[in-house]
C-alpha cells in the first residue's frame, strides 16, 4: 500500500516536472534545425528572467533577439553564417546569471550574448564574459557603474569590462532627466524617495535625489522596501504625514504598482514617479485604476513612434510570439543586431569565413558598430554605453501609459 | 500629526492576515508535527480560485454578493489542493523520518507555484483582483481605516471564534484534540485519525482562502509568488505565538504585524538609529523580536497550553 502511494506520488511529480519542461522548451525545438550543410552556425546567447515575476520583460527580450537572428538568416545578412539563439533563464537571480554566463562561455559557437535584464545580475556575469573575451550586450541594464566603474560619480569614469556593451541609456541620464521633469515641468518641489535596495533601484534613486536637490527641490524623506513583499502601508503613511507633493520610486513594477496604490489609498493624492523598471502595463493593471497621474521615464523614444520601429513591430507580430515584446523588445533586437553586425564585419575582413579568434575580433568590431536600429542610431562610446541619449516621460492616463515628453538628454 | 493610531491599525490588519494564514501551519503541526511549507501556495491557490469565481460571475454583481461566493470558490480550490497534497504527498510519508515530509513540502510548494505560473491564464504577471470602491472610513483625525482593512479586522475574529467553538465543543473538534495529544491512543478509542488529519489540512486551507480574498481585496492584485513571503511570515507568526496553539497563531500574527508597522515608523526616530529604521529593516526587527521571545519563552507566547493544541 505504502509503496503504491509512493509510486503514485512519484508519477504525479514526474509528470508535472515533464509537463513543465516540455512547456519551457517548446520554442527551442521548433526553431533552427535548418542550418544547411555549408553554413557555419553562430549562436547568440540570451540571458533574461524567463520565469518569475519579471518574466514578461524577459520573454520579450528572448523573442526579440530570436527575431533579430531569424531576420538575419532570412536576409542572408552575413553570407555563410546561420544565426541561432540559446536562451537561458536567470530568474533575476545573480547566481543563476553567473551560471548561465559560464554555460554560454563553454559553448564554442557562442560569439555574443544579449542580456541580462537586471543590473544586479549583470554584475555577476561581467567577469565571466571578460575572462572568455565574449561580447555581452545588455538591452536593459541602466546602472552606470557597470560600464564606468564604481567611481563614476566622482568624475573618475573608467571602463571596467571591455566586453560589456549596452543599448539603453544609463541611470545617470535617466535619473537626472526624471528630476528635471518633476521639478521643471510637473512643478513638484517636495519629493519622498523610496527604493528597493537593489543595484538598479537604489542607484537610480540616489542619482535622482542628487539632481532634484541641485535643482532646488527638497527630499522630505526616504524609505526602502523589500522586493517581493506586498504590504507597504506603513511606508505609505509615512509618505502621507511627511507632506510630500510627489514620490520617486527606484525599483521595478511589482512593488512600484503596489506602493503607488497604497500611497493613494491613504488619501494622499500625489503622483509616484519611477524609472523604466516601472514602465510596464502591469504597473497599472496590478493596482487597479487608481494610479492616473503617475510618471515613468524610459530610455529612447516610444518604440511605436519611431519610423525605424514600424518594421520591427510588424515583424514581431508576424512572428507569432506568445508574449508581447514589452519594454525592452526594441533594445533587445538592436542588441542582437549589433552582435550580428559585428560578426558581419569580422567575417568580411577574413575573406568570408570566421577567424580562429572570432570572440576577440567580435569584441573589437563592436566598438565600430553603427546602424539605424529599432530605437534610433545604435553605436557605442568609449565605455561601451550607447551614444543614444533619447528619453521619454510617460504618464498614466485613463489606465494606460501615454508619452508626455520626449527629448534628447542634455546635462 | 501623530501617526501612532494609523500605524497600529496598519499593523493590526497585517497581523490579522498573518494570523489567518498561520492557522494552517499551526493546525497541521499540532496534529502531525509537520511544517507544511506548501501552505503559502495553498493560500495563493485560494486567491486564484476566488479570482476564477469572480470572473465567472456576471459583471456588475454587488460586492456583497460576490465576496461570499469568492470565499467559497477560493476555499473549494484551496481545500481541494490541500487535501490532495495530504493524500498523495504527505500520507505516504507518515512513518518516514521528519525531514522527508518537510522536503516534500518544499518541493510541492515549487510545483504548485510553477503550475499556476504555467497554466493559469496570464498568471505570469500579477492579475488584478476586485477592490472595494469608495473612500476609507474616517475614525479619528489621524486614523483612517481602509475598507479592506476593516473587512479583515471584522472577519478574522469571527473566523477565530468559529474555529475555537468548533475545536472545543463539536465532536470532531474533540476528536481533533485527542488526535493531537496522542494519535495512537485516539485511534484505539475509535477515532478515524486519517479523517481528522485531512480535516486539519482542510480547515487550514479554508482559512488561507479567506485570507487570500482579504489580501486580494486590499492589494487589488494577486500573483503566483505571493504565497512564499506571506507563508514564511505566517509560519513565523505561528512559532511566535506557540506552534500548535490556534489562538497563539492569531496572537503571533498580530504581534508580528504590529512589530513590522511600528519598526518601519519609529525605529528611525530614535537618535542614532536612523540607518536601522524604515521598511528595509522591518523584517530584521520582526525576527529580533522572534528571537527574544523564543529566548525567554521557547514554547512561544501561548505555547504552554499543550492540552489545548489542535
Amino acid at each position: 500500500m505504502r509503496h503504491r502511494s509512493l509510486i503514485i506520488l512519484t508519477t504525479v511529480l514526474t509528470t508535472g516536472a515533464l509537463t513543465l519542461t516540455a512547456c519551457g522548451s517548446r520554442d527551442d525545438n521548433s526553431k533552427g534545425n535548418s542550418d544547411s550543410d555549408s553554413k557555419t552556425t553562430v549562436v547568440i546567447g540570451v540571458d533574461a528572467p524567463l520565469t518569475g515575476s519579471l518574466s514578461a520583460l524577459g520573454q520579450g527580450i528572448k523573442n526579440s533577439v530570436d527575431l533579430a537572428a531569424k531576420t538575419a538568416n532570412k536576409n542572408n545578412e552575413v553570407p555563410g553564417i546561420e544565426f541561432k539563439i540559446e536562451a537561458l533563464d536567470d530568474q533575476a537571480v545573480p547566481a543563476s546569471g553567473q551560471a548561465n554566463a559560464t554555460k554560454l562561455v563553454g559553448n564554442k559557437e557562442v560569439l555574443g550574448a544579449v542580456g541580462p535584464l537586471n543590473s544586479g545580475v549583470a554584475q555577476s556575469m561581467q567577469g565571466v564574459f571578460e575572462k572568455a573575451g565574449l561580447t555581452q550586450v545588455s538591452p536593459a541594464n541602466t546602472n552606470p557603474a557597470l560600464s564606468q566603474g564604481d567611481n563614476w560619480g566622482k568624475g573618475d569614469s573608467k571602463r571596467v569590462f571591455k566586453t560589456y556593451f549596452r543599448t539603453c541609456a544609463t541611470d545617470v541620464v535617466q535619473g537626472k532627466f526624471a528630476a528635471q521633469y518633476l521639478y521643471n515641468d510637473a512643478k513638484k518641489k517636495k519629493v519622498y524617495v523610496v527604493d528597493d535596495k537593489q543595484t538598479y533601484g537604489a542607484g537610480l534613486a540616489a542619482i535622482f535625489s542628487t539632481e532634484f536637490k541641485r535643482l532646488g527641490g527638497k527630499v522630505v524623506g526616504t524609505d526602502h522596501v523589500t522586493v517581493k513583499e506586498t504590504d507597504f502601508s506603513s511606508t505609505a503613511d509615512k509618505v502621507k504625514s511627511s507632506g510630500a507633493d510627489s514620490v520617486y520610486y527606484g525599483g521595478q513594477y511589482p512593488e512600484g504598482g503596489l506602493l503607488s496604490d497604497q500611497i493613494k489609498k491613504t488619501g494622499a493624492k500625489i503622483p509616484t514617479m519611477g524609472g523604466d523598471g516601472i514602465y510596464d502595463p502591469a504597473f497599472i493593471s496590478a493596482s487597479g485604476e487608481a494610479n492616473d497621474g503617475d510618471f515613468a521615464t524610459s530610455v529612447g523614444y516610444p518604440v511605436e513612434a519611431l519610423p525605424t520601429a514600424k518594421q520591427f513591430i510588424a515583424d514581431y507580430n508576424a512572428g507569432g510570439y506568445k508574449d508581447p515584446f514589452a519594454a525592452y523588445g526594441g533594445y533587445s533586437y538592436d542588441a542582437g543586431w549589433a552582435i550580428i553586425q559585428a560578426v558581419k564585419a569580422v567575417v568580411a575582413e577574413n575573406d568570408g569565413k570566421l577567424p580562429e579568434d572570432a570572440r576577440a575580433k567580435v569584441t573589437e568590431a563592436m566598438a565600430k558598430v553603427s546602424f539605424d536600429g529599432v530605437t534610433g542610431k545604435v553605436s557605442f562610446d568609449e565605455f561601451g554605453d550607447t551614444t543614444n541619449k533619447q528619453l521619454t516621460v510617460y504618464e498614466v492616463q485613463k489606465g494606460a501609459w501615454k508619452d508626455v515628453k520626449s527629448a534628447t538628454f542634455e546635462d | 500629526m501623530n501617526e501612532l493610531p494609523q500605524q497600529l491599525a496598519n499593523g493590526l490588519a497585517l497581523g490579522a492576515l498573518y494570523g489567518l494564514i498561520a492557522i494552517g501551519y499551526t493546525m497541521v503541526y499540532g496534529i502531525v508535527q509537520l511544517i507544511n511549507f506548501a501552505h503559502g501556495e495553498i493560500f495563493m491557490i485560494g486567491g486564484f480560485g476566488a479570482l476564477t469565481t469572480y470572473l465567472a460571475l456576471p459583471s456588475g454583481t454587488s460586492l456583497m454578493v460576490v465576496i461570499p461566493l469568492m470565499i467559497v470558490g477560493g476555499a473549494i480550490a484551496s481545500v481541494a489542493v490541500a487535501t490532495a497534497a495530504e493524500r498523495f504527498a504527505y500520507r505516504p510519508l507518515r512513518g518516514a523520518p521528519r525531514l522527508a515530509p518537510l522536503i516534500t513540502a518544499i518541493g510541492l510548494s515549487i510545483v504548485l507555484q510553477q503550475l499556476v505560473w504555467g497554466f493559469y491564464p496570464e498568471a505570469k504577471k500579477p492579475r488584478s483582483f476586485p477592490e472595494f470602491q469608495g473612500e476609507s472610513f474616517k475614525i479619528l483625525d489621524n486614523l483612517y481605516l481602509q475598507r479592506a482593512d476593516a473587512f479583515i479586522l471584522v472577519l478574522a475574529p469571527l473566523c477565530m471564534l468559529a474555529l475555537g467553538l468548533f475545536v472545543a465543543k463539536s465532536r470532531s473538534g474533540r476528536a481533533m484534540q485527542a488526535t493531537a495529544q496522542d494519535p495512537d491512543t485516539a485511534k484505539l478509542m475509535g477515532i478515524n485519525t486519517d479523517r481528522i488529519i485531512v480535516m486539519a489540512f482542510a480547515i487550514g486551507a479554508a482559512f488561507a482562502a479567506v485570507a487570500s480574498v482579504a489580501y486580494g481585496l486590499d492589494k487589488g492584485q494577486i500573483n503566483f509568488e505571493m504565497g512564499f513571503i506571506l507563508g514564511l511570515k505566517a509560519f513565523t507568526a505561528a512559532v511566535l505565538g506557540g506552534i500548535g496553539n490556534i489562538y497563539g497563531a492569531m496572537v503571533g500574527g498580530v504581534v508580528l504585524g504590529l512589530a513590522e508597522a511600528l519598526s518601519i515608523a519609529y525605529i528611525e526616530e530614535i537618535p542614532g538609529m536612523q540607518q536601522l529604521g524604515g521598511g528595509a529593516w522591518a523584517n530584521v526587527w520582526a525576527f529580533v523580536l522572534l528571537i527574544v521571545v523564543l529566548l525567554v519563552r521557547p514554547q512561544g507566547l501561548l505555547g504552554e497550553r499543550v492540552a489545548d493544541r489542535a
